[in-house]
């Protein structure tokens, strides 16, 4: 860092008038100071979101001479008011690693040679055209994630869905929150949490469904055990399949067998029911009562395909279904004591109590993934526990834009900026907006993410562009999936910030601008868009995927649907994007409205954000007169549905004994292609492992470090034991982090998904161990 | 080439203005305390007549409550020293 003496004066003078000002005024802060100054130079701050999870956690960068130098929590920001986790105060780092992608590449004879970053675009464009021509539209495709800020999202599928004419666009969020849409939308028929991170200050219960909290979301967990402390009335129970640091720090842990949380669901459903805790007047005025297919499937075989079909049912049919679920007989499914079960619902029902449910991959991850995101539904609904402060049902993400980018622009096969493809005035609202001709977009969806590989695999898809995500390392069933995008006649375009195995099969690389290397907006778990100001210039000849797109659309003849220059284009962008929004609904804040706060949340009406949703109290959207009105469905009604236990699609048996759950850990975020650039993280924890129940390890002679072979019907890999690490799987399952592209532990996991979301079951298959 | 710092008072409800005030001076480099109306002046002229001036058109702003030195330097003194 560069400080010369005159800086140096310049400083002292500073620090000495501010020292004098904190002895003069009690309490004084200079904290938001754009231009604080330090003993180490000049340091200029500005806000964005952090870069890692879905939490939204404001953070101030410091930025001298060019580069960034710290990171604070922004106390301005409602999400963390200050605070960080480890990854949020690490994150500058990431932008550092002295691997950065800094030039374009294509693959010549095999090898991968550098070349300038307009003659990759030029490359991209031809071979998309000749694809296209070749082949037909929808043998090319996009692949991006939820952490494309929205404007990457939105001009991703303006050109593929309105201007190429192909639904072929998907993100890697189809892995971690597809589910909870589907459950948002077949419960509410309107997508994400109704309540906020408020709720938090407000609950006396809360609930942890298969969510590791304090490790994925430790800010928000941090501040749970803050009320409990604070409070006297605060109770934590950890609903989960392994014992880890939220089990410890939880009131009390209770563990379930594999897939079994739907039967306990309707096991606190059949309590609260058999007890006369039904908030009666809540149910006959906003609820009503549906049931579905049964024996939906697990999509494992290519061109699976299954629509559900809702059909409406009596409160008593409801009752009547839940017979099979009385906490004696789930005792003997799930393993959880019909006691425990009781004392859930009783926590759910008794109406002096304020409770949240928490989740996030547990339940979303899982073939059943819909289902049991409504059967958590059906406990909120059933009491009226709901779109109250502190009554909340609240399905987190895990990805910075899961919920901004993916979900609101919707940049999965079926989706629009607005609604569905499949819908005629949805088509035309697109097509006026985005100035194309409406028979531009296919009322067809084509491939979900799961079936997007495969039909590379097979050669549906000759041509494929992957933003943001490494799927390389993300996707289930991984050797079938590298195989097919090596196939000889397939091409694969990556952008991306550093070399990956996603990097490693690609044809043209192009280098990506990082995080606050360009301007952009994310949306968090609670309908909050936070935008950021480029802050930094991107190294070498890296470009914002935004841009990148745009310049690939210009080279296809579409110079009039992206228009933007550099200097505007991300403000003009979001003014156009916003239009799709219009309404009390999900009216998005204007780009000077963003640019001036830590984040605001949508609805966003007349100047005020919306905190509870469907609740006449804060969101000017109800309109029914009631004292709730859930408008997404078009009965005005919340749907309770008659959800089933099905068992998963691949179960532990005698030769494939052990259950496999994959997962994170609280120092890498995703497949680890940042936080394992970052020094001090990457050293916590240098590589992944295999959590052992400490009796299976004995049983099978292990001792921690070990090497361990991990046996699916899919392949095998050998890593590292922990036993009594900082997780402790039961017995007869092992856990490992996925972060780890040195442990490639998706070539073991299948690629079964819930048949009504698509999601992938990351959580269970099932394997068996040898010493290696 | 003197360097100073000062606590800056704003008349009342004057903050913001006072703000602009002084950031549209040359020399000057503002920075507002987050919950007070008070602020930090650092000024850096690059000679005594220049900074003779900027003081004198600082106390004529009409934002402006008070202003107390916190902090002086002038390179000329030290060599003089």
């Amino acid at each position: 860092m560069k400080l010369n003496r005159r800086h140096f004066i310049k400083c002292a003078a500073a620090g000495s008038a501010i020292a004098t000002a904190g002895a003069l005024f009690p309490g004084i802060s200079f904290g938001n100071w754009q231009k604080l100054q330090n003993n180490s130079g000049m340091i200029d701050w500005q806000k964005a979101p952090c870069r890692f999870c879905g939490t939204g956690c404001g953070v101030l960068i410091g930025v001298s001479d060019g580069r960034a130098v710290a990171v604070k929590g922004d106390p301005n920001c409602s999400v963390n008011k200050g605070l960080c986790c480890m990854k949020g105060y690490h994150s500058v780092q990431a932008l550092y690693g002295s691997d950065r992608l800094t030039k374009a590449q294509v693959r010549k004879n095999g090898t991968m040679v550098d070349v300038p970053i307009q003659e990759a675009l030029d490359i991209i464009a031809k071979k998309i055209k000749e694809t296209r021509d070749k082949h037909g539209k929808d043998s090319v495709a996009i692949y991006g994630s939820g952490q494309w800020t929205i404007p990457d999202g939105y001009v991703a599928s303006k050109l593929f869905k309105g201007c190429l004419g192909t639904n072929n666009v998907e993100a890697n969020a189809r892995l971690c929150m597809a589910s909870a849409v589907t459950g948002f939308m077949t419960s509410f028929g309107i997508d994400e949490p109704m309540g906020c991170y408020e709720d938090i200050d407000h609950a006396n219960v809360f609930i942890t469904w298969g969510n590791n909290m304090a490790e994925m979301h430790p800010v928000l967990f941090s501040r749970m055990l803050a009320n409990r402390k604070r409070r006297t009335n605060v109770t934590i129970i950890d609903f989960a399949t392994r014992l880890t640091r939220t089990s410890q720090a939880a009131d009390k842990s209770i563990l379930f067998k594999p897939q079994t949380d739907l039967a306990v669901a309707n096991a606190i459903c059949h309590e609260i029911i058999k007890n006369g805790w039904v908030n009666s007047n809540f149910i006959n005025e906003h609820v009503s009562f549906h049931k579905g297919k049964t024996n939906i499937g697990y999509g494992t075989e290519d061109h699976f395909a299954f629509t559900d079909k809702a059909e409406p049912i009596s409160f008593d049919d409801f009752k009547l279904f839940l017979d099979d679920y009385t906490p004696e007989k789930v005792e003997r499914i799930s393993g959880v004591s019909a006691q425990d079960i009781k004392y859930m619902a009783a926590l759910y029902g008794d109406p002096s109590v304020k409770v949240t449910s928490f989740w996030c991959m547990g339940m979303n991850q899982h073939t059943r993934g819909t289902w049991i995101n409504n059967l958590v539904y059906n406990i909120h609904l059933l009491t009226g526990k709901i779109s109250t402060p502190g009554n909340s049902p609240f399905s987190l993400t895990g990805q910075p834009s899961a919920c901004g980018t993916v979900r609101e622009v919707g940049t999965l096969t079926h989706a629009l900026p607005h609604g569905v493809v499949m819908n005629e005035h949805d088509r035309q609202m697109a097509a006026e907006i985005w100035d194309v001709p409406v028979s531009n977009i296919d009322p067809k969806p084509t491939y979900h993410t799961v079936e997007m590989f495969r039909a590379l695999d097979r050669g549906d898809i000759k041509f494929i562009w992957i933003q943001v995500t490494n799927p390389m390392v993300t996707m289930p069933n991984l050797k079938r999936y590298r195989d097919g995008a090596l196939k000889e006649d397939r091409f694969v375009v990556v952008s991306d910030v550093y070399p990956t195995p996603t990097t490693d099969v690609a044809d043209v690389i192009l280098p990506a601008a990082m995080w606050v290397e360009q301007e952009g907006m994310f949306g968090n778990s609670e309908r909050r868009t936070q935008h950021f100001a480029q802050i930094l210039e991107p190294p070498g000849e890296a470009m914002s995927d935004t841009w990148q797109i745009i310049e690939v659309a210009r080279r296809l003849g579409f110079e009039k649907q992206f228009p933007w220059s550099q200097e505007e284009y991300i403000e003009k962008i979001w003014e156009e994007y916003r239009r799709f929004h219009a309404g009390p609904k999900h009216e998005m804040a204007p780009y000077t409205v963003l640019n001036e706060r830590s984040g605001v949340q949508w609805p966003f009406v007349n100047g005020k954000e919306t905190r509870w949703r469907f609740n006449p109290k804060y969101d000017p959207a109800c309109s029914n007169g009631k004292e709730f009105h859930f408008y997404g469905k078009k009965d005005n009604r919340a749907w309770i549905w008659a959800r089933p236990y099905e068992p998963a699609a691949e179960s532990p048996d005698n030769e494939y004994n052990f259950w496999l759950n994959t997962g994170r850990v609280i120092e890498h975020w995703h497949t680890g292609s940042m936080t394992r650039r970052v020094p001090v993280l990457h050293n916590a924890v240098p590589s992944s492992y295999v959590e052992l129940h400490p009796e299976d390890a004995a049983d099978l002679g292990v001792v921690n470090g070990e090497m361990v072979k991990i046996i699916s019907r899919r392949g095998e890999i050998t890593m590292p034991a922990q036993i009594n690490g900082r997780g402790v799987p039961v017995r007869g399952m092992v856990f490992v982090p996925f972060f780890d592209e040195s442990y490639l532990i998706n070539e073991v996991t299948l690629d079964a998904f819930c048949p009504i979301s698509k999601q992938p079951d990351y959580k269970k298959c099932a394997v068996k161990l040898e010493k290696a | 080439m003197p360097v100073f710092s000062y606590i800056a008072i704003p008349k009342s409800g004057a903050k913001k203005e006072l703000c602009s005030d002084l950031a549209a001076l040359s020399f000057c480099e503002v920075i507002p305390a987050d919950n007070q109306d008070v602020i930090v002046l650092v000024t850096d002229t690059p000679d005594e007549n220049t900074e003779k001036e900027l003081q004198k058109t600082m106390k004529e702003l009409q934002s402006l409550q008070a202003l107390s030195l916190a902090f002086g330097y002038d390179d000329k003194e030290k060599i003089g020293n």
